[in-house]
């Protein structure tokens, strides 16, 4: 007699639970990796922490206070201090910039060829993207936070669950504005970088958000490009926490960032593929 | 009994096994009207050194790109460890440790941590991180200096942790994209110990390029590029035989009579400069032992004999009707023309 043919599992078959598959499949662990690299750098140069406490120092203490008196609170509508009113907008900045520099870095890691040996690894182009978006997140929020210990100085007091939200926002906003910058730095290709993205991208988008003004007051072309303008819905929702005052539902500016993420999400996505 | 199904069961490892490790079938690349790589179809086998040799621009690099999945090609098809690089590309990443030809090593962490990032990205498992990196660092001497950043590494000292980097996964194929470049020659030679080690100890079959002809010795076989086309593949000893044109040169005590047994029993002219005469052979090894024996034949005293053999060079120079082009100079203004077509 034969001994019968019987068809075992190949020899290398994966023993792997459904959770480990999964994590293989998003490769979590990439999306970690890209994250704590973004994050080692970020922190050895650390004076990038200094632009947290000279924009508030800037903008909310020099403009702020020096403003202050030229504005009523009518133009505001409702809201009783120009500077409690833009430190929202404030820490909105302090987003965006640090959102948009972290994006930046891209053009360098493809300038100085790190991007390849990101782009020859089994890993989905998704999750370096991901891992890229929460870097820039985690960097905004960090320097979000130092702006948030301006609060008290302007005499802002925030409980401790405003406080949470706003770091929640924070997050979201910042990345929103990474998954933006990721965009338009993946379209660039060299050291013109952060210079253009400052003078193009990141001050009209500010000035354009409401940030330091009403945006009802302003011109109906200004309200028109603010309808598209993430930082304006992202600006709108911290209001909405420190101040009690906002332009739309705190949702519909929640839902706006999740779905210009989304958006930038799938337009960054092809261009990550191969060349 | 072994029944049909028996047979059409056989391990797949087998199958494999049989294949070459890289199937590279009439592929093609072009950049707009630009035709970087034209219809090239080669091999490489398992614990082979494959080289590929070629002036700068001639596609090298864009061959590499495809292989290791960067670069979609516009034609043909490649298989890399039995898979697909368009369909599997991350087995077939997998499958492949690169070193690039610029440096891709992150300058603003250590070199530890650039392993350990790694790792992270070749799902690595955990447990076995620590070893694989120590051995690693072992293998091309950079355990002291791993916890320094790699800003502050000698030229030799990234190219060694780029490879170091390659190996962590244990590649099946590790490609070498003009892995020399830059180095001073101690260096050079000391990496290609390490390639012959990992052959030895790892059976890692190696890919490489270059535009250095003596490099392209250490090959097993090579292949000629140019232009986007292999004009030659064989291993160096076979490229030479190309050329027919090692030259002999002996000095002989009679040296009219050393022309005329020359002439009648090899069919060959030499030049004859008062005692000296020059010879061009096919293949220099298989000829003078035999010339030695025709001339104690005719009681002819050889009283020096020196070989110079075919070079690289001079098959090249044979193939192309050129010198290769040693053009680092124009090599950023190639790179920037790319840059352009939105190529890098």
């Amino acid at each position: 007699m034969t001994t019968p043919n019987i068809a075992l599992n190949p020899p290398n078959a994966p023993t792997r639970t459904a959770i480990q598959r999964l994590s293989h499949a998003i490769a979590l662990e990439a999306i970690y990796g890209i994250w704590l690299r973004d994050l080692k750098k970020f922190w050895r140069e650390r004076s990038r922490l200094w632009g947290g406490v000279a924009r508030p120092i800037l903008w909310l203490l020099i403009l702020g206070t020096s403003l202050k008196p030229a504005i009523s609170a009518q133009t505001l509508g409702g809201s009783t201090d120009y500077t409690q009113y833009i430190f929202p907008g404030v820490l909105g900045l302090t987003l965006i910039f640090s959102a948009i520099q972290s994006a930046t870095s891209i053009i360098w890691d493809r300038e100085f060829g790190f991007l390849k040996e990101v782009l020859a690894a089994p890993v989905p182009r998704l999750s370096v993207i991901i891992g890229k978006a929460f870097g820039g997140a985690t960097q905004a929020t960090l320097q979000g936070i130092i702006t948030l210990l301006f609060a008290p100085i302007i005499g802002l007091s925030l409980p401790a669950l405003q406080i949470v939200k706003l770091i929640v926002l924070m997050f979201l906003i910042g990345f929103a504005l990474t998954l933006l910058g990721i965009v338009i730095a993946s379209r660039m290709t060299s050291f013109e970088g952060f210079g253009t993205m400052s003078n193009f991208v990141v001050m009209p988008m500010y000035f354009l958000s409401g940030a330091i003004y009403p945006i009802s007051n302003a011109p109906n072309w200004i309200q028109l490009v603010a309808v598209f303008n993430p930082l304006a819905y992202g600006v709108d929702a911290m209001r909405h926490i420190a101040i009690g005052v906002g332009l739309h539902s705190l949702w519909l500016d929640v839902g706006f960032m999740a779905v210009f993420s989304l958006v930038m999400l799938a337009i960054a996505y092809p261009m990550f593929k191969r060349e | 009994m072994i029944t049909d199904e028996g047979i059409a069961q056989a391990p797949f490892a087998e199958k494999k096994a049989g294949m070459p490790l890289v199937q590279v079938e009439g592929i093609s690349k072009k950049f707009g009207g630009f035709t970087a790589v034209n219809n090239i179809s080669f091999q490489v086998n398992h614990r082979e050194i494959f080289g590929f040799l070629g002036p700068n621009g001639a596609g090298k690099s864009t061959t590499i790109k495809m292989i290791c999945t960067l670069l979609a090609p516009t034609g043909g098809r490649i298989i890399v460890d039995g898979h697909d690089v368009i369909r599997d590309a991350d087995e077939v990443r997998s499958a492949i440790g690169i070193v690039f030809q610029d440096n891709t090593l992150d300058s603003g962490l250590t070199a530890q941590e650039n392993l350990e990032f790694h790792c992270m990205m070749y799902h690595i498992p955990r447990p076995e991180r620590p070893q694989r990196i120590k051995d690693v660092l072992n293998l091309m001497e950079l355990t002291e200096v791993k916890d320094r950043l790699v800003k502050t590494f000698s030229g030799g000292m990234r190219r060694r942790l780029e490879i170091a980097r390659g190996l962590l996964h244990e590649p099946r194929l590790l490609i070498l994209d003009e892995p020399t470049v830059g180095l001073d020659p101690q260096t050079r030679n000391y990496i290609w110990q390490y390639v012959r080690q990992l052959r030895e100890q790892h059976d890692t079959t190696v890919f490489m390029t270059t535009h250095y002809m003596d490099e392209a010795e250490n090959c097993d076989r090579i292949a000629v590029i140019e232009r986007g086309e292999i004009i030659a593949l064989d291993t160096p000893n076979g490229l030479r035989q190309l050329v027919e044109e090692d030259q002999v040169e002996i000095v002989v005590n009679d040296p009219a009579l050393a022309r005329q047994v020359i002439e009648s029993s090899f069919g060959l002219l030499a030049e004859v400069e008062s005692k000296t005469l020059r010879l061009r052979v096919t293949d220099a090894n298989h000829f003078v032992p035999r010339l030695l024996t025709e001339a104690a034949a005719h009681n002819i005293q050889v009283e020096s004999l020196q070989v110079r053999r075919a070079s690289l060079e001079d098959v090249f120079i044979k193939l192309t009707g050129r010198k290769i082009r040693d053009e680092d100079g124009s090599k950023d203004q190639f790179k920037l023309n790319m840059r352009q077509m939105g190529r890098v």
